[in-house]
């Protein structure tokens, strides 16, 4: 295991994100709400590069109590989405939302001083 | 901890390359060794209404030309060209459908149709590709059988002389103006012979019944040339039936296998296979899964009702095993068992024809093939080229460059 650099801190605002080489893992280091996340970059689908495409708020839909569909909304669980088909994973625990028994790959993201980096 | 140098990416949105897009698919060319077979890819498209600019002037009935060229200056309205609503790109989650436009190309002489569409299949090691258009996938649909007979001619015209003539990696099996069944038998008579021209194919999407007398002088003529028919699948929203759906994915998953199914039940039942015994007969974008079970509805209904189908010396499932299916897209269970059974039924080792569909949204890689614990390496090489070499007589050489 070593530490990877992503970026300096400042050059990584909230919303942004890097993919990363390092080594034989390709890895997507994403800045969102406060929080670095980091995931393989290989979608579980078809190796497509995952953490490449946009990132978009998970569709609900919107049935009332008496159980009446009242349209669709977006919930507040971020989503980022592989840009070949459109698998979508949840960037808090990189699960696959159409199975989330499938995940990508989670690494761990460290910040020395201004300096972020993944360990892999 | 070690820290270690490391390459960096920023992502940019504003920028957009096929070789990066789909650097993935390339690893995977590379570490499956794609470099040592040949591979087909029996459906792919362009976006032919990027090129609609040359393809009008192609359009040899003077006011036809004039009212669609007019009528292409305000897209979405009032449009001489019919296309069908949908949400193919996922609200903008399949990027490159908005952001192909930003591709820079080489300067070098070739068309960007060409120059994007062979960055694609070398991306993912293909050799050959048979091209199809997009937005006139739904021109069967168009109330005005003539525009479809002018704009097919056009297109077809324009793809021979400006793609097919000049790159020998593309190939196509030209479009059929199947809802007039004259211009259908001229246009194999014209274009039977041209350059890159392996075969002949119908849009599914339309109500023109497959037994119908008029055709069969058109499927005399492609059975003698040795050209095959296929039958590309699409979806209509306009539908009576499938206007009960009300999101995409319904309208998609049935639509692409509710024509063909349609269209595979009249063929067989009419006993074309019969009267055409050597006409091949290929089926694209439908998937697998409704052959598998179109071939046990049939074969169960035929035993009690062979009245009904006189012509039929075998069973529905007999003759179907006898035609050619493209691959994608490959519905993959979790239980590789039923996909193996699903290959059995359609005898897959010589009969499926492995089909990416890019750069539409739901494409398939070769490793949909290739990875498949079941299939040996010489059934992974039929599929993946060597069966639609021998379908539409094309050279084995490798000829890709995978980066």
């Amino acid at each position: 295991m070593a530490e990877w650099f992503v970026a300096k801190a400042s050059d990584l605002p909230d919303g942004d994100r890097r993919i990363v080489n390092a080594g034989n893992n390709e890895i997507g280091v994403f800045h969102h709400g406060g929080t670095y996340y980091a995931y393989s970059n290989y979608c579980v689908h078809s190796g497509g590069p995952a953490c490449e495409g946009i990132l978009i708020n998970q569709v609900v839909d919107l049935i009332a109590p008496d159980r009446t569909y009242q349209g669709q909304a977006f919930s507040d669980e971020m989503h980022f989405v592989c840009p070949w088909h459109g698998y979508e994973y949840d960037i808090a625990t990189g699960q696959c939302i159409g199975d989330r028994k499938l995940k990508l790959k989670k690494f761990e993201v460290v910040r020395r001083g201004d300096d972020i980096y993944v360990v892999a | 901890m070690d820290t270690t140098p490391s390459e960096v990416r920023k992502l940019n949105f504003d920028d957009y390359s096929t070789a990066k897009h789909l650097d993935h698919a390339a690893q995977q060319a590379r570490v499956r060794n794609y470099q040592d077979f040949l591979i087909v890819d029996v459906d792919a498209h362009h976006y032919e209404n990027e090129s609609y600019q040359e393809v009008f002037k192609y359009i040899e009935s003077p006011v036809i030309r004039r009212d669609i060229i007019d009528s292409s200056s305000r897209p979405g309205r009032s449009a001489m060209l019919n296309s069908s609503v949908g949400n193919q790109n996922l609200g903008g989650r399949i990027t490159r459908a908005n952001l192909r436009r930003l591709q820079k190309v080489p300067q070098d002489g070739r068309h960007r149709d060409v120059a994007m569409t062979i960055e694609w299949m070398d991306s993912l090691g293909v050799d050959y590709a048979c091209m199809f258009p997009t937005p006139m996938l739904f021109l069967g649909l168009h109330p005005q059988v003539e525009i479809e007979v002018a704009l097919c001619r056009a297109y077809n015209r324009w793809l021979c002389e400006r793609i097919l003539a000049v790159e020998p990696r593309l190939i196509s099996m030209l479009y059929i103006p199947f809802n007039d069944p004259e211009a259908a038998y001229r246009t194999v008579k014209d274009f039977g012979d041209k350059k890159g021209v392996v075969g002949f194919m119908v849009t599914s999407p339309r109500y023109k019944p497959v037994h119908d007398n008029a055709y069969m002088k058109t499927y005399a003529l492609l059975e003698e040339l040795g050209k095959p028919i296929s039958f590309h699948a699409a979806y209509s929203w306009e539908d009576r039936a499938l206007q009960m759906t009300n999101r995409f994915i319904s309208v998609h998953s049935l639509g692409f296998m509710w024509f063909n199914m349609i269209h595979m039940t009249n063929w067989v039942i009419n006993g074309l296979p019969e009267r055409f015994p050597k006409l091949k007969v290929l089926w694209i974008e439908s998937g697998l899964t409704w052959a598998y079970t179109l071939m046990q509805r049939l074969d169960h209904s035929y035993m009690m009702r062979t009245s009904d189908c006189p012509s039929l010396k075998r069973k529905p499932s007999e003759y179907m095993r006898e035609m050619y299916y493209s691959s994608q897209p490959m519905e993959k269970p979790d239980d590789n068992s039923i996909l193996e059974a699903t290959f059995k039924m359609i005898k897959a080792d010589t009969q499926l024809l492995w089909s990416s569909d890019y750069p539409h949204w739901d494409f398939d890689t070769p490793g949909v093939i290739y990875d498949l614990p079941f299939l040996g390496e010489t059934a992974k090489r039929n599929i993946l080229g060597a069966n639609a070499a021998r379908v539409f007589n094309l050279d084995t050489k490798v000829v890709k460059k995978i980066p």
